[in-house]
Order: C-alpha cells, then structure tokens, then sequence
C-alpha cells in the first residue's frame, strides 16, 4: 500500500513541477511525448515483467489506437474522442482473439508470433492506400473537449501526464491485486502455478489484453497530440523500442517502465550533438546501462541505494 | 610550479587576451538560423543524404562568400529516420528552442505533412523536399515545396505518348508508396490528356520476376504503350522481362529510375528505347549552352561531386533549389520575419534551379512547369535527350 501510494505521488509531484523548468514550449512536448509513450510501456510492462510473455508486436496495439483515431470520425463520422475508447476496445478484442492461439506458445516461438503480428498490422497500414492513406500516412481532426481545443505541447503535457498516472495506478493494482499475485506465479513456473490452482491461459490471456489497452489508448493520445499519423507508429522498430524501455526501465517494475521510457526519448533529443554517431552513442548508452544496472534502472539504483544507506 | 613558468604563462595569457581584444570589441553580426529536419537514415536516406550533404555544403560556401545581408547562416539538421513522429518533435524543437527563421527540409511526403502544422502555426516558411502534391494542394499559407510532383510525370509521359500518334495505354505499378502515389495520379489525369487505359498490373517492392504481370498486358486489347510508376529496383526487372518476353510496345518508365544504377540493373541492351521524364540534372551534359539551366546544373554537379566524391543525385537538387530560393527570398525582403519571408518566396519569378524553373504565385507554392521535366530515351546505355 505504502509503496504504491509513494511511487503514484512522486509521479504526480513530477508531473506537476517539472514544467516551471521548462524554457521553451518544445520541453512540453518532449515531455508530453514522454508520458504518452510511457502509457504505452506500462501496459508492456504488465504483460512482459508481471506475467513474463514477451512481446514484439507490441507497436501494431498502438497503430490500431492511432489509426482508430483517423478513420472513426473518417469513415463513421465519428467525434474524434470517442474514438479513443472505441480504439481501446477494438484493440482489446484483436489481442483477446489473437492471444489464445498465440499464448499457447513459450519464449522464442511466443516471441515469434507477436513479432509476426506487428508485421501484420504494419503491412496492412501501409498497403490498405485507399482505407488508411498508406505509407505517406493520414490526418486527425483535432479533438474537442466539452468546447476546448487542446492545441499545442502543454495542453498535451497535461493530458498526456493524467492519462499516465491513471495508468501508472491500475498497473500497479493490478500487480497487487490477487490477479497480479497469479501472473507473477506464472511467470516464475507455469507448472507450479497450475499446480496451485492458477488458470494459467486465461491469465496470460488476461495481461495480453490490458497490454493492447493500453497501447491502445497510447496510440491513441499520441495520434491526437499529432494531428497525423503514420505505419511508423506500429512498425517492428517501435515494437523492439517498447521492450527495450521495459527491459532497461526494469522488468519488475512499473515506475520502471516510465524511467525506461523517458530515457528511450529523451536520449535521442540530447544525442543531436553528435549528428552521425548518434545511433552508436545511443546504442553505446543502452549497452552500458544493461552491464551496469543489470536488472534495470529503477531496480537496480534501488539496490544501489540500499546497500549504501545515504 | 616555478616562479619563471608562471610569468611565461601569464605573458602568453596577457599576449593572448591582447590579440582577441579587437575581435572581442567588434561584435560579429547574429546568424540567421535555418531549420532542417531530414531523413539521414532509415528507408529514406538515399534522399536524405545527398539533401543533408547539400545544405551543409552550401551554407559553407554562402557564408564563406559573406553570408545573407550581412550575417552568416547558421544551419540546424536534425534526423527524423523517417519517422513521421520524430519529425514533428523536431520540428517543434526547431520552432520552440532554436528558434528557426525558416525551414528546408521535410525528406518524405509523410514527415512533410506531419511537420506542416507546427511551421503553419508559427508562421515560418516551410521549404519541403518531398514530391506528393498533397503538401502544397490544397495551398497552405507557409508551406512550399521544390520536387515535381508525380502527377506532372504522368502529365509529361502522357504528353509524350500523344505525340507518337497512341493513346491505348497499359499500366504496370510498384504496390510500394512510390508507385501507388504516382499510379493513382496517372489514372486521375488520364481522361484530361485523352489517354484511356487498357489494362492495370501490380507487382510488390520485392517480387523478382514480373513476367507474368507483362504477358497479360502484351495479350490486352488494343494496347499501345506501357507506363511502370515504380522506384527501386522492381522497373529494372519489369524492364528486363519486357524486353526477354520480346515486346515491341514503347515502354515508359518515371522519374523515380532516373540514376545511372537503372541502367546498369536493367542492362543497356533491355533499357534501350526506354523513355522517361527527369529532371536537368540527369543529363546536365547534354543540355545545350542556350539552355538556361545549363550553367546552374552543371556547377551544382561539379562542386557536390568534387566535395563528396560521389555522383549527384536530383534529391540533392531538390535542397539546393530549396536553400536558393529561402536566400534570395531572404535578400529581397531584407528581413527575416516569418509573414514578409513567406511573402518574398511567394513572390519568386524566374528563379533558375536545378529542379527547373521556379514562378511562385499565391496559388502555386511549386512554381513549376512541365518543361522542369525533360523527356529522354535511353540509347546505348546512355540517356539521350529528345527535342521538347
């Protein structure tokens, strides 16, 4: 309870003062890009560090948030903001109905069958020209909240952050609560937890789906705060950077998947001045978080800290 | 430390400060900031390369030459890799934090069209790089563009094929962005230039034998000459099969082949009697003296190939005839305030590029006509240009 509660408020608390440092409105939207790609990292992080099933595929979820985004109020006319639910819940049942065949594999083939799934959904955006603008990807409308017009990086900052903490607080229920308890059973041996009692396959079906939820509505905030959107967003390479900020965040943990995600996008934003060698500086800083902090990020400075009280 | 060396180093000190004091006192005119936002790696960086090479050489030589209005250029490129989302981050960055005067950059229609908003917004001119003719039509108060646009390949092939008496012609497509784009504005202007089209084929960015695709259109009623919009590598094997399979209907490929590479893939025996629309700067050679471009072409080719070693490419050209006109804009309006900059590249007459000839009106943020596109046939393993 008390951790939990602690981790919310430091959350909010940095929500809240970080932009009275904020020189210029392009921190507001680096930082709303932070929260909204963090959203969609915690819900990877349930489904990968709670229940232990990787994913590769976790990008098409958010491509079919973005995109729910654009072709709602497009092709059924639509208010653009119910289209976010209507974006989630469709994400939802795809992972509910490709997850049970999916979820019967383990490790690499599971790993396999995602990656195959992103693929899909990528290929199907970027094909579909008619339906879905194809590569050169496809407008919008900006939203309208009971007569506001969020416009501009610090309107988004806010959004972004409460949508966040919502997040930030059902994941960590989740992983108190006696389903978390289950996944975390299952992640340590699926035989053990079956053999206590665990329906292991509705569980893991159970995480996949939050997981595509949340990618979802990440997706579909992003697109939003976009106004555009492209097959980028739920391309195989935005898929390897959710696992990479859940892996380098922590598995474990779910504060580490909102520290893994700022790293993921504030590096490349403070490794322009290297121009050329930004790629190898970044993958040089990924390489030596991993051999240095093992376990991850928050984890790992945990430990740090414990072992050497201040 | 010893007494001696400290009184060397404090004379050096004193000599040092004594030599940087008139440099000190006479204050160096602020630079004018330019943004760019490329694709310098990912799938697009055969375009955003030599676009990123290009600016950085010749703001180099700009403000070697004294800059613009009496300040030096002070270039920011950022790389987007292609992603649509990057791009518009750094695009507020460029508005928010470095705060750019102007922008030349936006390497792919889709990064483009992400980016509008924020330039549109704050009011500063947005030179785009990309071809799609969505950037600029409908016509956006800030944002311009340099390249052709797919739909005046379609209008200068079409143009072409009336004028050797056909109009029944068949259609090969790439399903990849290139060609779908320039596919479907060739079907849109079809109808105006009095071509009809007989029969449609597709094939996939990574198919290795079209042959199939190219028999059912030899075997289509009536059909008279056939037109591949396609990029990469899918036109040189379409033209290899068309000319295995023996067909003798005049083939017409796009803008998107126009590199030396083509021929090279397709072979020259195949690609012989292939025509297509480029741009001058493929056959920056051939063009006449009296050809306006020709001096233009010609020292772009020779100073980027001197610098970089490597054989020009019209992308390239696409970000010089960019950067020059936001110059000349710059010069012209003696200002850099985003409403009067946009209105000095509006006013843009007779500017010579190395894309063509550039005439910006309110309604036209390209500013260029069919003649940029030159018609050329390829005749033993070399481009020749054809009298237009």
């Amino acid at each position: 309870m008390n951790a939990r509660w602690a981790t919310l408020l430091i959350l909010a608390a940095v929500i809240a003062v970080i932009p009275w440092f904020f020189p210029s409105g392009y921190y507001f939207r680096v930082a709303a890009l932070v929260w909204v790609t963090a959203l969609g990292a915690v819900g990877l992080q349930v489904l990968m560090g709670q229940a232990g099933q990787v994913s590769l595929g976790h990008a098409g979820f958010v491509g079919i948030g973005a995109y729910a985004m654009a072709l709602g109020p497009k092709y059924l006319g639509l208010p653009v903001l119910a289209c976010l639910p209507l974006g989630a819940v469709l994400a939802g049942l795809i992972a509910f109905l490709v997850g049970r065949p999916i979820l019967r594999l383990k490790g690499h083939y599971l790993a396999v069958a995602t990656l195959g799934f992103g693929i899909l959904v990528a290929l199907v955006l970027v094909s579909e020209i008619a339906i879905t603008g194809g590569p050169d990807g496809i407008r919008i409308p900006r939203p309208e909240i009971f007569g506001w017009r969020p416009r501009g990086g610090e309107a988004w900052y806010w959004i972004n952050g409460a949508a966040l903490l919502i997040g930030v607080w059902l994941a960590l229920n989740i992983q108190h609560s006696p389903s978390g308890r289950a996944l975390a059973a299952l992640h340590d041996s699926e035989v053990a937890a079956r053999t206590i009692g665990i329906d292991v396959a509705r569980h893991k079906l159970r995480a996949f789906v939050i997981a595509a939820v949340y990618g979802a509505v990440a997706g579909g905030l992003m697109a939003m705060m976009n106004g555009f959107v492209t097959p980028d967003a739920a391309g195989f390479l935005q898929s390897v950077e959710y696992v990479t900020m859940v892996v380098i965040g922590g598995l474990a943990s779910v504060p580490g998947a909102v520290v893994g995600a700022a790293a993921l996008v504030l590096l490349p934003q403070a490794l322009t001045v290297f121009h050329e060698y930004e790629h190898a500086v970044l993958g040089l800083l990924i390489m030596l978080f991993m051999i240095f902090l093992r376990v991850g990020i928050v984890p790992g400075l945990a430990t740090l800290l414990r072992r050497r009280p201040a | 430390m010893s007494l001696g060396m400290i009184l060397r180093r404090g004379v050096i000190a004193a000599g040092a400060f004594l030599l940087a004091a008139p440099a000190l006192a006479q204050r160096a005119p602020e630079p004018i900031r330019i943004g760019a936002v490329l694709s310098v790696t990912g799938p697009a960086s055969f375009l955003g390369d030599p676009e990123d090479k290009t600016l950085r050489l010749y703001v180099n030589r700009i403000n070697q030459a004294g800059g613009v209005n009496g300040r030096p250029l002070q270039l920011i490129i950022y790389d987007d890799a292609g992603d649509a989302n990057r791009a518009r981050t750094f695009a507020t960055r460029l508005v928010e934090d470095d705060r750019v005067v102007a922008m030349v950059g936006g390497t792919t229609t889709g990064t483009t069209l992400a980016m509008r908003p924020v330039f549109e917004d704050a009011r500063i001119p947005f030179i785009s790089l990309a071809g799609g003719i969505e950037i600029i039509d409908p016509v956006q108060p800030f944002t311009f563009k340099t390249p052709h646009t797919d739909r005046m390949a379609c209008e200068k092939i079409f143009a072409d094929i009336r004028a050797r008496g056909l109009t029944r012609v068949g259609m090969i497509s790439g399903t990849d962005g290139f060609g779908q784009s320039m596919r479907g504005q060739c079907v849109r202007v079809a109808g105006a230039a009095g071509i009809t089209i007989v029969a449609e084929e597709s094939y996939g960015p990574r198919d290795s034998d079209m042959t199939p695709q190219l028999t059912r259109l030899r075997n289509a009623q009536g059909i008279e000459a056939v037109v591949n919009p396609g990029f990469g590598q899918g036109p040189a094997i379409v033209t290899r099969g068309y000319h295995q399979l023996g067909i003798r209907l005049p083939l017409y490929q796009s803008h998107g082949v126009a590199s030396r590479e083509f021929i090279n893939l397709a072979t020259p025996a195949a690609a012989e009697g292939v025509r297509l629309p480029a741009a001058a700067l493929l056959i920056a050679e051939q063009l006449p003296t009296s050809d306006p471009q020709h001096q233009v072409v010609l020292d772009y080719k020779a100073a980027f190939e001197r610098e970089f070693n490597q054989p020009v490419s019209t992308f390239g050209g696409h970000a010089y005839d960019g950067l020059m006109i936001l110059v000349e804009a710059m010069r012209r309006a003696n200002s850099t305030d985003g409403t009067r900059l946009r209105d000095a590249i509006r006013a843009t007459r007779g500017f010579v590029g190395t894309g063509g000839i550039v005439n910006m009106s309110a309604t036209d943020h390209m500013g260029l006509d069919l003649s940029a596109f030159r018609m050329v046939e390829i005749r033993n393993g070399d481009w020749a240009l054809l009298g237009n």
